[in-house]
């Protein structure tokens, strides 16, 4: 017997729908699960003050440091990288293979799993390079890892950018430099922004490339050269170890709503950047 | 005048080459100082002995990591056969089913998904997946089949993104065309749209692949990190991105080299699965 096809259409329907939405509520159950036994636990008490007894009382405050670093820095110095190198590829070059090779350089980077990068760290800055388990490895280690994130979203941006505004700079005698910081750049900078907000969210949430590279000490990062303790670093020990089950819900809490907001805010300045090309 | 602002152009186009360049720096530094701890290794207890081998004692000369190699391909494998149709459907229902509306909803609540740290995947499937598993089908919970779960809801975003914009790219005119002969929907859809898309959806898989078989953290705390060859899907395993994390905070001499060894292992076979994977979503475009 032959099944009428409109009947299995509505089946289908049905099917991939319950599916989508299914998956929404994976999401929404990961972030009520932390919300709900997250939030008796914490207060301005845990986030301002030290741990006490490896973290089974008192704060957080010394990993809000070491994340808030740690972020801060390695997009401090993945931006100009990351968005010099979308600029040469975009801007200065026409395709050849030198841009094929630096594209696969991108890629490449883009597959690393963060074990590797932390593999890496360990053994080049923190051993090699005499750095320790230090602030300053961290920093270099999640520079290169979230490099490729800037390269490509701000590559996408530049080339969003229309062409009229870049030949009327240019009939204004404008150098190629001048077009570049003082048409394309302003027009594509939402676009890179979203980029750079997205890989703060992967550096806040990192821990195998963090861990090997940064340590994991309690005490509040004060030089580059100190080791540190980053939250995603915390509330693995505390959950691994079993410290404290109110303390690691607790700092997941922290955690999960920094980055999700982190997040929500670089998906609205693209949804902004969207509208406005189209 | 006009000559300070060549000169100006000539250094901005030398340090944006030289940005540019720094990819490429990093990679290859990241290959030289994994390849030279870990190849020699290699060299002196013998390939053979290392990928083939079956004991795991680093302290008293063993390197054999096969079963880790093995337990990475199972947990990946495992990841694919939860994360691909589930991942397929959603990209499917966004692309071709849900209202503009509800796209915009949809869409960015699905990539949130890929923000949440891979820690506190770990951590609820301790809580929740962990204790399902023991209390039902008996083991310790902590097994193939935890991670399995864990990986496969971690791989989504990675399968929904890359398929979504895979199916999007089909042109509007094949779907027409299958609706003027009397298809419906959902025939249109798995008869013109999957098949047009079918490399790109390839490419997204082989990328969840990659995604599965490198992560760590989730992996270690719900693997169970058992050195054996796991024989059903409730035994515990230890994958080789586990392998690293466990012990390299501890490791020393030929120890830690045997760590490198497995990183080896690793970056090659993530070498291998990215170079398909962009080989896949070539295609698509040269078509």
């Amino acid at each position: 017997m032959r099944i009428n096809p409109r009947i299995i259409d509505k089946a289908v329907k049905v099917g991939l729908t319950s599916q989508a939405f299914f998956t929404v509520g994976i999401l929404v159950a990961i972030i009520a699960v932390i919300f709900f036994k997250g939030f008796p636990n914490i207060n301005m008490e845990f986030i301002f003050s030290f741990p006490e007894d490896m973290g089974r009382h008192g704060g957080i405050f010394p990993s809000i440091v070491g994340t808030i670093l740690i972020a801060l820095l390695s997009i401090l110095l993945a931006t100009p990288l990351g968005v010099g190198t979308a600029i040469y590829l975009t801007e200065y070059t026409k395709e050849s293979r030198l841009t094929k090779i630096i594209r696969f350089g991108v890629e490449s980077l883009a597959g690393i799993p963060s074990i590797l990068y932390g593999l890496f760290g360990f053994i080049f800055f923190v051993i090699k390079l005499k750095m320790g388990w230090s602030l300053l490895a961290g920093v270099l280690t999640l520079t290169i890892m979230i490099l490729p994130t800037i390269i490509r979203t701000s590559e996408e941006a530049i080339k969003a950018v229309p062409r009229n505004l870049r030949i009327v700079s240019y009939s204004l005698s404008a150098t190629k430099w001048e077009t570049v910081a003082k048409v394309v750049l302003p027009s594509a900078f939402p676009g890179i922004l979203t980029g750079i907000m997205l890989s703060v969210g992967r550096a806040v949430g990192e821990t195998a490339a963090t861990i090997f590279t940064m340590g994991s000490s309690l005490r509040l990062p004060t030089s580059l050269m100190d080791s540190g303790r980053t939250l995603a670093v915390h509330f693995y020990i505390l959950a691994r170890e079993g410290i404290s089950m109110e303390k690691a819900y607790a700092t997941a809490l922290v955690l999960v709503l920094s980055i999700l907001s982190i997040n929500i805010i670089a998906y609205y300045i693209m949804n902004k950047v969207i509208s406005k090309y189209s | 005048m006009i000559k300070t602002k060549i000169d100006k152009e000539f250094i901005v186009k030398i340090i944006l080459t030289t940005f540019a360049f720094s990819s490429l720096l990093f990679l290859f530094l990241i290959f030289s100082f994994i390849l030279f701890e870990g190849l020699p290794l290699f060299l002196k207890v013998g390939l053979k002995k290392i990928i083939f081998g079956f004991k795991w004692a680093p302290t008293k000369g063993s390197f054999g990591i096969f079963p880790m190699i093995i337990s990475s391909f199972f947990v990946t494998f495992g990841a694919l056969i939860i994360g691909a149709p589930l991942g397929l459907s959603c990209a499917i229902y966004l692309s071709e089913y849900s209202g503009k509306k509800m796209k915009m909803f949809l869409k960015p609540a699905l990539e949130l998904l890929a923000g949440i740290p891979s820690v506190v995947y770990g951590f609820l499937g301790v809580i929740y997946i962990v204790p399902i598993i023991r209390n039902n089908f008996g083991g310790a919970g902590f097994s193939l089949l935890a991670t399995s779960i864990i990986l496969g809801v971690m791989i989504l975003p990675t399968i929904i993104s890359i398929s979504f914009d895979a199916i999007m790219s089909v042109p509007k005119t094949y779907r027409e065309g299958s609706f003027a002969m009397g298809a419906t929907k959902w025939q249109t859809i798995y008869k013109v749209v999957v098949p047009s898309a079918r490399s790109g959806i390839l490419a997204s898989f082989i990328l969840g692949m990659g995604r599965a078989i490198g992560e760590t953290m989730a992996v270690i705390m719900v693997a169970g990190n058992a050195l054996k060859i796991p024989t059903s899907i409730l035994d515990p395993l230890r994958t080789l991105t586990g392998n690293i994390a466990l012990e390299l905070a501890y490791a020393t001499g030929d120890h830690r080299m045997g760590l490198f060894s497995t990183g080896v292992v690793l970056l090659v076979i993530i070498m291998i699965l990215n170079y398909i994977a962009n080989f896949g979503i070539k295609r698509r475009v040269i078509k």
